[in-house]
């Protein structure tokens, strides 16, 4: 079992644990959390799984580099979003859709 | 009930999940494209020495000319969300936090530039400066030295396009060469650091601006 395969598990067990938390968390604040957690827990496995054989690859490296990059623009913006329905309903969840 | 049943749910699920991911990536055989080869060849005609470097500015040049672009469309998409409202007074930090942060930001324009320039043989590059210019720039505003961003007038609207626009620039340019993004060897190295400089500076106004035109309605 080499560093990048416990790297890519790693990056697994944040992705299940942020799915989780996307699912299961009203709070929207700690719904992008736990969305950032899943982006984190992807670019983990990509990473951790390119260099499994203990050699880097520089196109996955990369990748994630630009990843990172779009996930903090996505983050602003779902911050962005979450404060103008806070600031036009004071509500930090998102109106229940089960009975819809 | 129902809510505890839920959660069992979703966590054994996601259990099963990481189990079966796991075991997937234990049978998972060596890579049926391996690029560090075709990297390392063309390392020499792509203007850098360092491999990142020359995947992200030179192979697959689209890629960042793209990123750059979501990044700008996401802020103007933050800015129509927010609307137009007055900046605020900010409040001043305590002297000696203010003073520490009048240390600490030129070093990090210092350690920016630095980055900027080793990116080209070294880890570093644009994304990596620009994101040290934009702490520089909340920290100075979180210690009261910088208020918030209202509105952007001119010369902030240009330094947040002119990256994107060099960059599409020069990719456009090359297309009386051949193909869109495609570099002469000879001049590669100085066009990345061009288009690197450009990133940098919009970089680092597009991701303080992502902080500081949110936080101007908070103190409100």
């Amino acid at each position: 079992m080499s560093t990048g395969f416990i790297f890519a598990l790693t990056g697994a067990i944040l992705f299940a644990a942020g799915l989780a938390g996307v699912v299961l968390i009203g709070h929207l604040l700690r719904r992008i959390l736990a969305f950032n957690l899943m982006g984190s827990g992807a670019f983990l496995v990509l990473v951790g799984l390119a260099q499994r054989q203990d050699v880097v690859d520089p196109v996955p490296q990369a990748m994630v580099l630009t990843g990172i990059v779009v996930a903090v623009a996505a983050t602003a913006l779902a911050l962005a979003l979450v404060r103008k329905l806070h600031a036009l309903t004071g509500q930090l969840e998102l109106p229940d859709d089960v009975d819809a | 009930m129902k809510r505890f049943s839920l959660v069992v749910l979703v966590l054994s699920l996601a259990s099963a999940f990481v189990f079966f991911l796991g075991g997937a990536m234990l049978e998972l055989g060596p890579t049926a494209i391996d690029l560090r080869a075709p990297v390392a060849v063309h390392l020499a005609e792509s203007g850098v020495t360092h491999p990142v470097t020359a995947v992200l500015l030179n192979y697959r040049g689209y890629d960042t000319l793209l990123e750059i672009a979501v990044l700008l469309l996401a802020l103007l998409a933050i800015l129509a969300v927010v609307g137009e409202a007055p900046a605020s007074p900010t409040r001043a930090a305590h002297p000696v936090l203010q003073a520490l942060a009048r240390l600490a930001v030129p070093l990090m324009v210092v350690v920016a530039v630095y980055l900027l320039w080793a990116g080209a043989f070294r880890p570093g590059g644009a994304f990596q400066a620009g994101a040290l210019l934009a702490a520089a720039a909340v920290l100075l505003h979180l210690v009261g030295l910088l208020p918030s961003w209202s509105r952007p007038r001119l010369g902030l609207r240009i330094g947040l396009a002119a990256g994107f626009a060099l960059f599409l620039a020069v990719a456009a340019g090359l297309l009386t060469q051949g193909s869109l993004l495609q570099y002469p060897p000879a001049a590669a190295g100085v066009l990345i650091l061009l288009i690197e400089s450009g990133l940098t500076v919009s970089l680092a106004l597009i991701l303080a601006g992502l902080f500081l035109f949110l936080s101007r309605e908070a103190e409100a």
